[in-house]
């Protein structure tokens, strides 16, 4: 049972962003990808999620056998067991927290169940207290006013309370105040679970002290050109990217 | 009465869109001219008066001109020569659903008429093209002196409240439409409210159009005695046909001193009608009048209900929301007229376009320079879902004397493809996202309805979402 991706390329418009890049992230594991401003990072997380701008034009992703690409709305995918805490997230004006979460776990059940409305609420609850969010924000508009720091908490509500199969962080921790960051890590690491896989997208080495990964990679040009321990993230943090280029480059 | 029972069951879309067939005993056939006016004044036995003021109405409706130096272009696609202007199966409404015929009762049921008055209403109308099938109205209401009626039956039985206000607030030559209607109208209700009287559960009006190449004209007329309270509601639904199919109805309501009318419509037309109406209502001193509009579906709407304060301390409320989805446009709006001293309005309206859905809002306040101590608040919001829906703002507001206060509050919203990929990232279909995008954005104005027509609405937004994304 894993994440698994292979040879998968994805174009925005001509531009090709991921060039084959391969990755599996077996259930249980937290795994970690760096890499430069601009090496396609994000693009992953939204190629898998199926962002409408991207076009796959090679290669598969595979969740615990299942052709994740084959499904061709984001919602299927999402439900197959795929979240996405988002490095930007979006605004939804007008639509609470509260019915936000709610809509969306009243999908995840079969067409004629009804979700206990009550039962939702306690669980909530007891997610937000976790993660400090004051209940207030229940009733506010998804991300709408929100901090840098709040909407990352907010995503990670979200994945709280979705209980994904698999979770990828896209820089998750920037825009985190340090007692914010631990808050967060402690939520991510109560989720951690042999039954789920996270991918955490980060710039930087102090992350991976709280959610310390299992596997570290490193992403250069849309390819996971190196991966290691959670070593690698010291050396890249102490030493930058260049040296990985250049190795690379040697060894293409 | 034959009926032919072959259902065209086709409900993927839209819980009104069935259609049974239907014998009609009364057919004025295609066309408009005199003698239709002619047909349409025997079959319902109008007195001279009323034939006169048809056919002066049609006159006046032959005399002016198509508005389209303002209005959509695709009012000249109703070709009026095509259309019939009255199918009915008697004039007389049944008092009880048993005496209403089978091939119209069903349609009612299904549309779950029956049920709903069971559950919460004081008196349900249900008009099945140009009359009304079933009304009534429950014993309690009666007995305080209510009157529930359709328009030819007020006619007739109460003509001396009827002619005193017919036509007064809403002339026949108001618009095109409203002299069309005045000319060939038909069915609709007449309510009277005594003084002090308060109707605790709302009066219900139920319309429906079921003829293809057909016109609903239905004249509305509401008095609310002093002191009186009252709550109307319409709903109106019509199967999807091939061709463009007319709704034109006329509205007056006049609340004399101290009363108060909400008037509630939950439009739901197929994609093929043209709705063009005019609404309209007279507030006397410290009335209340309350417009509270949903249209969703038609093809073509065209509606600005408005009050008129006459006396001092009127107020007039429009509270409109309006969904135009792929084809459709929805031209809405609101008309206050400030003819007293401290008198307010309040205008609030939501519009939602789809896809290339347009949506339209016209709004007219006026407050005369005499006039002192008069308040208008006006909001209107617009919510834009794919980048190429449409919506206009028409604001136009008069306001003259120092003594008055307006204020006026525009926005516009976008619900980016972004935003819904977002929203489906956490595994929330399509349409449901945009459901909820919607239901959010009008949420204020839906608390202010009934429970049942809440719950209505949603699930009609719901459906249309649905229709959208295909
Ligand atoms: N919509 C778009 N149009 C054009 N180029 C795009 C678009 N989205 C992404 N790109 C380009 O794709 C490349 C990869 O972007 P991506 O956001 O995946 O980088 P990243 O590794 O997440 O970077 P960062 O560390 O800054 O978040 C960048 O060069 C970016 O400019
Ligand atoms: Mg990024």
């Amino acid at each position: 049972m894993s994440l698994h991706i292979e040879n998968l390329h994805a174009n925005i418009g001509d531009r090709e962003i991921l060039r084959g890049l391969n990755l599996e992230i077996p259930k249980g594991e937290v795994h970690a990808i760096m890499g430069k401003n601009g090496s396609g990072k994000s693009t992953l997380a939204k190629v898998m999620a199926g962002h409408p701008d991207y076009e796959v034009t090679k290669g598969t992703v595979t969740l615990d056998g299942l052709a994740l690409l084959d499904l061709e709305e984001p919602d299927e995918r999402a439900r197959a067991g795929l979240f996405v805490a988002f490095q930007y997230p979006m605004e939804v004006p007008g639509v609470s927290i509260a019915n936000f979460i709610r809509a969306a776990r009243q999908a995840a059940l079969p067409e004629d169940a009804e979700l206990d409305a009550v039962e939702y609420y306690q669980d909530l609850y007891v997610k937000m207290d976790a993660l400090k969010i004051p209940r207030n924000f229940t009733s506010r508009a998804v991300n709408e006013g929100f901090s840098g720091g709040e909407k990352k908490r907010c995503e990670i509500l979200q994945l709280a309370m979705l209980a994904p199969k698999y979770a990828v962080l896209d820089e998750t921790d920037s825009g985190l105040d340090i007692d914010a960051l631990k808050i967060v890590s402690d939520g991510v690491n109560a989720l951690r679970s042999p039954d789920r896989g996270f991918l955490v997208i980060t710039h930087y080495q102090r992350l991976l002290d709280y959610i310390v990964p299992d596997v570290v990679h490193v992403m250069v040009n849309g390819q996971i050109v190196l991966s290691g321990d959670k070593e690698l993230a010291l050396k890249l943090e102490a030493e930058g990217y260049d040296w990985v280029e250049k190795e690379t480059l040697a060894t293409a | 009465m034959s009926t032919d029972t072959k259902p065209d069951l086709n409900i993927d879309r839209s819980i009104g869109d069935f259609r049974y067939d239907v014998a009609y005993e009364f057919d004025a056939g295609l066309g408009l001219t005199a003698r239709t006016i002619d047909y349409i004044c025997d079959v319902k036995k109008d007195p001279d008066w009323i034939r006169k003021f048809r056919q002066d109405a049609l006159k006046k409706f032959e005399s002016m001109p198509m508005p389209t130096h303002w209005a959509s272009p695709d009012l000249n696609n109703i070709v009026f020569e095509n259309i019939r202007y009255y199918l009915s199966q008697g004039t007389q409404a049944k008092r009880s659903w048993d005496e209403v015929p089978e091939d119209v009762k069903r349609t009612f049921e299904r549309l779950g008429i029956p049920e709903q008055e069971r559950k919460f209403l004081a008196g349900v109308e249900a008009q099945f093209d140009s009359e009304a099938a079933y009304s009534n109205i429950k014993a309690a209401v009666g007995e305080q002196g209510v009157i529930f009626v359709g328009s030819t039956e007020g006619l007739h039985k109460h003509p001396e409240i009827f002619r005193k206000w017919f036509g007064k607030v809403i002339p026949t030559g108001d618009n095109k439409f409203s002299a069309l209607n005045s000319a060939v109208f038909s069915g609709g209700s007449f309510i009277y409210i005594p003084p002090g009287v308060k109707v605790k559960h709302p009066l219900q009006a139920y319309f429906r159009i079921n003829a293809e190449n057909f016109g609903q004209f239905e004249r509305t007329l509401i008095i609310a005695d002093e002191g009186s309270e009252v709550m109307y509601m319409e709903g109106c639904t019509a199967p999807k046909f091939e061709t463009a199919t007319l709704h034109s109805a006329v509205v007056e309501l006049v609340a004399l001193k101290g009363a108060k009318i909400q008037y509630i419509t939950v439009q739901n037309w197929s994609p093929n009608v043209f709705n063009l109406v005019t609404k309209r209502g007279l507030a006397h001193e410290d009335a209340e009048i309350k417009w509270i509009d949903c249209n969703i579906g038609s093809r073509l709407t065209m509606k600005y209900p408005g009050v008129i304060m006459k006396e001092r301390g009127a107020r007039g409320e429009v509270v409109s929301i309006a969904l135009s989805g792929d084809g459709q446009h929805q031209d809405t709006g609101a008309k206050m007229i400030h003819a007293a001293d401290d008198t307010t309005s309040n205008i609030i309206s939501k519009s939602i376009s789809l896809g290339k859905g347009r949506a339209t809002y016209r709004g007219l306040v006026q407050i005369g320079r005499h006039l002192k101590g008069c308040k208008n608040n006006t909001e209107c919001d617009a919510l834009l879902i794919n980048t190429d829906s449409r919506t206009d703002t028409y604001p136009a507001i008069t306001v003259h004397g120092k003594e008055n206060a307006c204020q006026h509050e525009a926005s516009v919203s976008k619900i980016s493809a972004e935003q819904i990929f977002y929203m489906q990232q956490r595994g929330i279909p399509k349409a449901a996202a945009m459901s909820l995008a919607v239901n959010g954005f009008v949420n204020d104005l839906v608390q202010q309805f009934p429970m049942e027509y809440s719950v209505e609405l949603k699930r009609l937004i719901d459906l249309e979402m649905e229709g959208s994304v295909g």
